[in-house]
């Protein structure tokens, strides 16, 4: 990343905020207010351009000084018995900050959006996976198969910059790729290819998802099906996108797992999954699950490497317990068992939901509350106000993020250890 | 600050010092000759107690994508050893793939102050480092991966001159802020991803038409000629494969000299004899070894029990994938860059298989001679977890424990193998060179694994004990950087350790080639993947220290 001084204009700026960590983003600095200027999506612009509106604490609606808010925080978590510290939204440090506290405090830590990213887990923790990561797309995939998901509508330049790039390292023509549409259609045309051909699209309604992918997952194993249409596709096309497969030197099987919002989708994408498994018996084939957006997978790996589990853990024994069904923070609230919200978010806006319960944000300035919580921090962006790190959809690429401008906002991780020490 | 340790038994190697009694004296983290007639701020009485310098574990996977990887994929194990919030120590827990906090304090317990993750991949380094800075009490490093990434990989096959890989090898070095080179199966991490599921020694990989033993000849040198002091780091070609010694001994061989460091040994020393087809090839290979001064091995010993594999051999493991206990596994295509395979595993003494695994690991210890060039490890946590270590340093110096083991585990397997005729008893001296200062020398690490003025002020202090398993389940003492960090067994205060480098030099015209490369086919900018200092040392935990290469090792 390059500094051009007098216009504050920086060049190969990282993402933060599109699970995809583009970075080759110009984004140009004026006082407080960010533009960017190339590069951006639907995502990543009104990431980095919500502008800075709060920069002192609350307590209670009121102006308070860092020491005050800090210190009625920690109180907060000293009455209560059971505290849940969700949002995240958070790069590495803030997260590192977090779960210092939430072992000490006893707490549980959840995120916002963990719903897709336990589901993936369910599967990695029941019977693994074969996956790939984005440069692999980018040089080697054949046949890109969607599953359920648009992926343009939550990745808006996945396309541009894994699937139709100039070049690869083999040889192989991008603009010959193929793109297959299995179960949703695509919400615009980021996958027709720059000669103009379109994907593949075989939709059918969302309740029927789960028998799709277990068809996919037999007919990959080489069964043969009784019915002669899954969920109104007939067997014989899902008997072609199989073929075409078998016949691909290497194929990608993706999904948005956020978006596969049903109940037991994890053992929908386990069979998705179990099909790509038994692909490789004969050719090459492996799994992308995409998400990652506003630090979704920083959060959770950190915590893996902190405790030793993914998202959802609980200290309320004195030590981290991973349940993803009973450390849910909407559970939780609504069984009553939690009796203080903690959300920590420094890239995400997203305000807490309502718990009528004692609530400390620890959020990015600009957020905007419907019910004002007891403590508001405002906190600084980690890849705007200060340096930090992101992990990328695919767990394996983490991003540096650079500080680019300074208006005065302390970072989360700061706030966070102040309370811990208040605690 | 400084420390007086009075009248202790001190086995220092790289000093020549086996079992004198000596006093140490620290001054501000370091070892100096006295104290200059200054009253000390502390004094440990030491007299019966045994001081050596702190462990340094050269192989063990403690961090990065795959470790935690591994850490996703066994939620079950995790519960079954929880670690409670206690005293300074932060909860966690523990057994095979530890969370990172436990993981340096069950280290810092049993008298290690260093560790070195083997399979830093390039593009996850940042990851590794970032890990590895969440372990306390421990100095760590790690040894970047090369071999099957696809940059390193043209420029081999298309004959490009030796000094331009010299040239890009340094660069990986000091961009992944790494201290050595480790290449896992040549070349065979990326033929996976061609869907070749084979690579032996002098196959050729079927698009770059390179050969693994041209890859190790290739990165092998281009350590050796960049003066990097830890030669290259090598996990072979066929991993766990019956006839693998084979292998392994024209990979001693193929070398011709130049300085090699091959791992897990035990994992490639198979052959094909018996009705099963599955024997021993630990004598050859200890006697190539015996052989050959250039090689270094460490042993990847094997323990019975639950573990996890966790290799950036992606090939070898999706082989072994249908192993997989409890039935669930990961496998990746990595970036262009490399891969890796996570392979729950559990080993049982009284299957043939993993009982003769167990013996050919031991038979590797007992029959090389040199201690200087075999390291004890077990490859944590592929062959078992690392806080195993106590019961393997029993099993090497307790003759009488060992054969009581043997007699329990398949007795097909006890009878095929050599070890019951094995007197060898490894004495502390020994352990001491195995576990600091052999390791140390590896490294060029120079001012750890021994007690002499000038060295860090790790140190490590046992009660002598018949048992060696309780004797290096618990030292008395542990000290680091001079501060004491461990009494009884217990943490009593918490540091955080350096991180080990080496920047080798490197002509800065590879870096134009390297740009254009990543803006093409990569999916992230060269100076994005670059690691910054800051990443390391901006919260103030760990310091960057740079080791020296050596002079004149270019040909
Ligand atoms: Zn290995
Ligand atoms: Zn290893």
């Amino acid at each position: 990343m390059t500094d051009n001084t007098m216009a504050r204009v920086w060049d190969n700026v990282p993402s933060p905020f599109c699970g995809i960590a583009s970075d080759d983003l110009k984004i140009e600095v004026a006082g407080p207010s960010v533009r960017v200027l190339e590069n951006g999506d639907a995502v990543t612009t009104p990431g980095f351009e919500r502008s800075v509106t709060d920069t002192a604490p609350r307590v209670g609606g009121k102006p308070a000084s860092m020491t005050e808010a800090v210190q009625r925080a920690a109180a907060i978590l000293k009455d209560a018995r059971l505290a849940v510290f969700s949002g995240f939204g958070t790069d590495v440090n803030d997260t590192r900050a977090a779960l210092s506290l939430i072992d000490k405090a006893r707490g549980v830590f959840d995120q916002a959006r963990a719903g897709g990213g336990v589901r993936n887990l369910l599967v990695l923790a029941d019977s693994g996976w074969i996956a790939t990561t984005l440069a692999e797309v980018k040089n080697r995939v054949e046949v890109l198969l969607i599953f359920g998901s648009d992926v343009e509508g939550a990745f808006p330049r996945f396309f541009e910059r894994f699937v139709w790039n100039q070049e690869t390292l083999f040889g192989q023509d991008p603009a010959k790729r193929e793109v297959i549409y299995l179960g949703r259609a695509p919400s615009g045309n980021a996958a027709v290819s720059p000669d103009g051909r379109c994907p593949q699209v075989i939709e059918c309604a969302p309740e029927h998802l789960p028998e799709l992918a277990a068809a996919l997952s037999a007919l990959v194993r080489g069964a043969s099906l009784q019915a002669e249409t899954v969920g109104g596709v007939p067997v014989e096309v899902l008997q072609g996108v199989v073929d075409r497969l078998k016949r691909s030197s290497y194929s990608v099987v993706t999904w948005v797992a956020g978006q596969l919002d049903f109940p037991h989708a994890d053992l929908t994408v386990q069979q998705v999954c179990q099909a790509v498994t038994a692909l490789n018996k004969e050719t090459r084939a492996a799994v992308l699950p995409l998400g990652g957006q506003d630090g979704d997978r920083t959060a959770s790996q950190v915590c893996a490497w902190l405790t030793g589990y993914p998202t959802r853990v609980s200290f309320a024994r004195g030590f981290p317990e991973y349940d993803p069904y009973l450390n849910d923070t909407a559970r939780l609230l609504s069984e009553g068992e939690a009796d203080a919200l903690v959300w920590v978010s420094s890239l995400s806006a997203v305000p807490p939901p309502a718990a009528g319960l004692p609530t400390v944000v620890v959020g990015r300035s600009g957020m905007q509350f419907d019910t004002e919580p007891e403590v508001y921090i405002p906190v600084g962006v980690p890849g705007i106000d200060h340096a930090g790190h992101m992990y990328r959809c695919d767990n394996v690429v983490a991003m540096p993020l650079y500080p680019l401008r300074d208006c005065g906002l302390t970072s989360a991780a700061a706030v966070l250890a102040a309370i811990e020490q208040s605690l | 600050m400084l420390i007086k340790l009075t009248g202790g038994t001190v086995y220092d190697p790289a000093n020549g010092i086996d079992g004198q009694v000596r006093n140490l004296f620290i001054r501000d983290g370091r070892i100096v000759h006295s104290l200059n007639g200054a009253t000390p701020d502390h004094e440990y009485d030491l007299r019966g107690k045994v001081v050596m310098a702190g462990a340094i574990d050269m192989h063990t996977h403690i961090g990065g994508g795959k470790v935690t990887i591994a850490r996703n994929l066994l939620p079950e194990d995790h519960r079954a050893d929880p670690e409670p919030r206690r005293g300074l120590m932060r909860a966690g827990c523990g057994h095979a793939a530890p969370s990172t906090l436990t993981t340096g304090y069950r280290y810092a317990e049993m008298g290690y102050t260093a560790g070195f993750e083997p399979a830093v991949l390039p593009i996850n380094a940042r990851q590794a480092h970032m890990e590895m800075a969440d372990v306390p009490l421990l100095d760590v490093g790690g040894y970047v991966m090369l071999g099957s990434d696809d940059f390193f990989l043209r420029l081999l096959s298309s004959g490009s001159d030796q000094q331009l890989i010299n040239d890009y090898v340094a660069w990986t070095i000091r961009s992944a802020k790494a201290i050595g080179i480790k290449v896992v199966n040549p070349g065979g991490i990326s033929a996976f991803k061609f869907n070749q599921r084979m690579l032996d020694l002098d196959e050729k990989h079927v698009y770059y038409g390179v050969t693994p033993r041209q890859i190790l000849k290739s990165l092998a040198r281009a350590v050796h000629e960049l003066g990097v002091p830890h030669p290259l780091h090598v996990h072979g070609c066929n991993l766990g494969v019956p006839g693998n010694v084979e292998t392994t001994l024209n990979t001693i061989s193929g070398i011709e000299g130049l300085p090699m460091h091959l791992t897990h040994i035990q994992f490639h020393s198979y052959g094909v004899e018996g009705d099963r087809k599955f024997s021993s090839g630990a004598a050859r290979v200890a006697e190539a070894i015996n052989a050959n001064k250039n090689i270094t091995i460490d042993v990847g010993q094997i323990l019975f029990g639950q573990t996890v594999t966790a290799s950036g051999d992606s090939m070898r493991q999706h082989a072994n994938a249908g192993h997989a206990h409890p039935d669930k596994w990961v496998c990746m295509d990595i970036e262009c860059d490399a891969g890796c395979g996570v392979v729950p595993f559990k080993y049982r003494d009284k299957n043939f298989v993993n009982a003769l695994q167990w013996c050919i690991g031991l038979e590797t210890f007992l029959l090389i001679e040199d201690p200087w060039r075999v390291f004890l490890t077990t490859d944590h946590p592929n062959g078992a977890p690392f806080t195993t270590y106590p019961h393997l340093i029993r099993l090497l110096m307790d003759k009488s424990f060992r054969n009581d083991m043997l007699s329990t585990v398949n007795p097909e397997a006890a009878a095929l193998s050599t070890l019951g005729t094995l007197d060898r008893e490894y004495s502390l001296y020994e352990i001491a060179i195995m576990t600091r200062a052999g390791a140390a020398r590896l490294l060029g690490l120079t001012d750890r694994g021994h007690l002499g003025a000038g060295a860090a002020a790790d140190i490590t202090v046992y009660t002598d004990q018949a048992d060696k398993e309780k004797m290096f389940t618990r030292p008395d003492y542990v000290f680091k950087d001079g501060e004491l960090v461990v009494r009884n067994g217990e943490v009593v205060k918490v540091v955080w350790g350096n991180l080990h480098t080496v920047q080798p030099e490197f002509d800065g015209g590879i870096e134009a080639r390297l740009r254009d490369y990543f803006d093409r086919y990569h999916t992230m900018k060269l100076d994005n993947f670059v690691i910054n200092d800051w990443e390391i040392e901006g919260d103030g935990r760990s310091k960057i220290l740079v080791h020296p290469c050596h002079q004149g090792a270019r040909s």
